[in-house]
């Protein structure tokens, strides 16, 4: 493996824990959307608001962070992508900051009014904002970024086939992990009820989304025959594996069992994922950009190693005794204080 | 039409709008990041003083600013984002060329939001979940990461201004890159300690400013007088200290960015023993109608009354940034310095000679009025330093014209920010205001217990 491939490789993790974590928090929105009245949806939405609370800044993080190396190291088919891809990205940069203001808002506003406009502002914002993501894969993937800062067509590198395929899938994704995540949680707080409701959306979700995945590969056939031929050639074990970890994810679920169910589901999407990049490796952009030809100075690509290292022996303890923090019951009583609103 | 030609054609259209953007993003975004910056300082000490001396009124008044920074810091976070976005949406042609160089401050910008992003989580809802030390303790990070962003996205800024850390070859491409080097150029140091320290200047007199309000309005508990007293004290104390990083920031800039120091002072003839202007307008290569100080600014940048301190005239045409504008903001910026100078002098000649808050309604109009001017303060700081650098995106190296996005229809992403910044601008005031008023509502954490029945 280069150097450049390494580092590449450290971004394709925050991508793939992005898609994870940071897809769960929109999956949320997407059900918070899907919840129905204010009254029958209400212990459904809090539940949501209570598990992506304490998180979702740290796991929206990860974007910032494939972004930054992306620029520092791969500039040019950076500049090359985003400015092809600049109106999906746009929209998803508004996505993100409707999304996050208005969840970080409605905490602070108490009036029925106000609550339901944020909240209404943040659901949709959670189902558009992945969706334009999947359209940004799409468009990569189906070799329509050529290198070249705004070489590509700016309307059809993401309204296409393909695309519309990728920001369909990434939405059901996140809905899924949600769904699938939110299971545990809400039985750990003995919400027996929700565990069953989200299990049941998880459900109806996985067999959508198996079904949207055998027609996409039509599409792909159709659409994008370079990224159809590495997902059946090199990459074929790893899709095997993703299908082979969604199949025993939905066993677990069927079985409650919620916490390896988790596990799996996020090892399927995480397989999905590698596919991808089996398929067009060794290019950054297909056709033609290979990731050693798209990869800037030598020092540069040593400094990043250095600090991604360096960086993830801080990060990764900060982000597992977050995640451990919030996963455990609070140890003090309630406080007497509260009033009901 | 050839591709050179649309190239120029998307390039002159989208110069304009792309600035503007990249200035409405950037100056919507800076006033979130100074909270950012400052405002756990603030928040954990009072946790920490009302923890201490089992003061209810301190624990309140932290409790409310820990809703507050929640909100802020969403604010902050999802601007961040599209600033990110931007920078290689508007500015491709920057971030292709130099992005090995002055990228890698961002990378570790990127793992400094990480550490906040967590701990703030931490701080936020972990109230009930860790003791009242630890969860002092989980703001320790927060406020070290803090610091941390503030210089790399700052250093980042100031190699802009004055690039190191590469060599050019003879096509402009960039070799031997250093991206360590090229954060520590002359200007990382100055501009990151004036930005810190605006940051608390900000912060101070706008929390301050809102318990000034309270009082006027005849709120005058404990709750509202330690409201007004912590922040204050903070920006107080910043204020001076401020006027002496100025001094030096403007020597760096007169070293490195000639262009840039004629501009701020309006200055065309390159003189000896030149005066110091106040306002004016520069129009015919003459700054007229403006106050002048005999040998001020000899004086101020070179410490002797007949230094020579060269003008625009030393800078070819086609590369002088526009006076007008970065001479009013430097004005604006340093006179307000200057004012907030005095009103902290105020707020502690009072306290040292008779232990209390200056009690005058005049005082707290200032006060309340301070928050604001401190915002304009750091506002105009920014534009002379980035107009100030025009028409180079990296001083000297690349002019903005040729590292604009070509792509077809940018300019409407202009409307598209104005139409979303307006909109959030006004739900964040509605929702703070809300915050400023009711100091009795529930902690995030607390609605959150109160969902989980
Ligand atoms: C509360 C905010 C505040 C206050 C009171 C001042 N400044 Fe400032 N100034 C800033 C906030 C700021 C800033 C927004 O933070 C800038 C923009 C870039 C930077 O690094 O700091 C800045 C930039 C800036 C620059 C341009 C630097 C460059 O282009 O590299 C100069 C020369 C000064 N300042 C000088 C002063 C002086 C002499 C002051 C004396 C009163 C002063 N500032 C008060
Ligand atoms: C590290 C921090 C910053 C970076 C990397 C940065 C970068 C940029 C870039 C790429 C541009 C567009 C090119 C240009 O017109 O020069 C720009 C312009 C501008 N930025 Fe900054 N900026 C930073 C901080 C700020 C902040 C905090 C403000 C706050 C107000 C600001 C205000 C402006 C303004 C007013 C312009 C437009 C200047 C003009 O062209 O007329 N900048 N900046
Ligand atoms: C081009 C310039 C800039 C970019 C690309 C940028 C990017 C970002 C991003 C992505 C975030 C959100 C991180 C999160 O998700 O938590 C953020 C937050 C922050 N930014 Fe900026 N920023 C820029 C300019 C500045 C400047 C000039 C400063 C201050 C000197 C600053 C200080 C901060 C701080 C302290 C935070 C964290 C606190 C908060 O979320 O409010 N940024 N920025």
């Amino acid at each position: 493996m280069t150097l450049a491939e390494v580092v590449l490789g450290v971004a394709f993790v925050g991508l793939v824990a992005y898609a994870l974590f940071g897809g769960a928090d929109f999956g949320g929105g997407v059900w918070d959307l899907l919840a129905g009245g204010t009254r029958r949806g209400a212990r459904l939405r809090a539940r949501i608001e209570h598990s992506i609370g304490p998180v979702w800044e740290a796991n929206h993080v990860w974007l910032i962070f494939v972004l930054v190396v992306l620029w520092t190291g791969f500039s040019g088919a950076f500049a090359a992508a985003v400015t092809t891809l600049y109106i999906p990205l746009t929209l998803a940069a508004f996505g993100m900051i409707a999304r996050g203001a208005a969840f970080a808002y409605r905490k602070s506003v108490t009036t029925l009014g106000m609550r339901r406009f944020f909240g209404a502002a943040f659901a949709l914002s959670s189902l558009l904002t992945p969706f334009f993501f999947g359209a940004v894969v799409g468009g990569v993937a189906s070799g329509r970024v050529p290198p070249g800062i705004a070489a590509g067509d700016v309307v059809s590198s993401w309204v296409n086939p393909t695309s519309a395929l990728g920001g369909t899938l990434a939405v059901l994704v996140c809905a899924y992990l949600a769904a699938v995540f939110l299971c545990a949680d809400a039985r750990r707080e003995g919400e027996t009820d929700l565990a069953e409701a989200f299990r049941a959306r998880a459900l109806v979700t996985a067999a959508i989304t198996g079904a949207v995945g055998l027609a996409g590969i039509a599409v792909l056939r159709a659409d994008a025959p370079l990224l159809y031929a590495g997902l059946t050639g090199r990459g074929l074990p790893v899709v095997a594996l993703s299908v082979a970890a969604g199949l025993v994810a939905i066993g677990l679920l069927i079985t409650r069992r919620y916490v390896l169910a988790r596990l799996f589901s996020g090892l399927a999407v995480a397989a999905i994922l590698v596919g991808w990049a089996v398929a067009q490796y060794p290019y950054m952009l297909l056709p033609g950009l290979t990731v050693e030809d798209a990869a800037r100075s030598h020092a540069t690509l040593v400094a990043l190693a250095v600090a991604l290292a360096v960086g993830g022996l801080v990060l990764l303890p900060a982000l597992v005794f977050l995640y451990r923090l919030f996963q455990r019951a609070p140890h003090e009583p309630e406080d007497a204080r509260d009033v009901g609103y | 039409m050839s591709a050179p030609d649309l190239l120029a054609r998307g390039v002159v259209e989208n110069l304009w709008p792309a600035r503007t953007q990249m200035a409405l993003s950037l100056g919507w975004h800076i006033v979130f990041a100074c909270f950012g910056i400052a405002f756990p300082l603030i928040v954990v000490f009072t946790e920490w003083w009302g923890h201490r001396r089992r003061d209810a009124a301190l624990t309140e008044l932290a409790h409310t600013w820990a809703k507050a920074m929640g909100v802020l810091f969403a604010a902050g976070a999802v601007s961040g984002t599209l600033l990110s976005f931007e920078m290689g949406i508007l500015w491709p042609v920057l971030m292709d060329r130099f992005g090995e160089v002055f990228g890698f401050p961002f990378v570790l910008e990127g793992f400094a939001f990480f550490v906040e992003a967590i701990f703030v989580g931490v701080y936020l809802f972990g109230w009930n979940r860790l003791s009242p030390r630890a969860h002092m303790l989980s703001a320790v990070p927060m406020v070290l990461a803090g610091i941390a962003g503030a210089f790399f996205v700052v250093s980042a800024n100031a190699w802009m201004n004055n690039p190191t850390g590469f060599r050019l070859d003879a096509n402009g491409h960039v070799v031997d890159p250093r991206p360590v080097a090229g954060m520590f150029g002359p200007s990382t140091w100055p501009q990151f300690t004036h930005m810190w320290l605006a940051a608390f200047m900000v912060t101070g007199f706008l929390v301050a400013s809102v318990y000034a309000v309270g009082m006027l309005r005849g709120r005058r508990d404990r709750y509202h007088r330690m409201g007004l007293l912590i922040p204050l004290t903070v920006a107080a104390i910043t204020a001076p200290v401020q006027i002496g990083v100025g001094d030096w920031i403007a020597k760096t800039v007169a070293t490195n960015q000639p262009a840039k120091l004629a501009a701020m002072e309006a200055q065309y003839e390159t003189t000896a023993g030149a005066g110091l202007s106040l306002g004016g307008i520069y129009r015919d290569d003459e700054l007229r109608y403006a106050l002048e100080i005999p040998y001020g600014l000899s004086l101020l940048i070179h410490h002797d009354p007949d230094a020579v301190v060269p003008g625009l005239e030393e800078v070819p045409p086609d590369q002088r940034p526009p006076v007008n504008v970065v001479h009013l903001a430097y004005n604006v910026m340093v006179g307000i310095g200057v004012a907030l100078l005095l009103l902290g002098a105020w707020f502690g000649l009072v306290w040292w000679r008779r232990r209390r808050l200056p009690t005058t309604v005049w005082f707290l109009r200032a006060v309340a009025v301070s928050g604001v001017a401190a915002v304009v303060a750091m506002e105009a700081g920014w534009t002379t330093t980035e107009v100030g650098r025009q028409p180079w995106i990296v001083y000297g190296v690349l002019r903005t014209s040729d590292a604009v996005s070509p792509a077809p229809g940018l300019g409407y992403g202009l409307l598209a920010v104005i139409a979303v910044y307006t909109v959030l601008t006004v739900f964040t005031a509605v929702v703070l205001r809300r915050l400023a008023r009711g100091h009795d509502t529930r902690a995030p954490q607390e609605v959150e217990r109160r969902a989980d029945r």
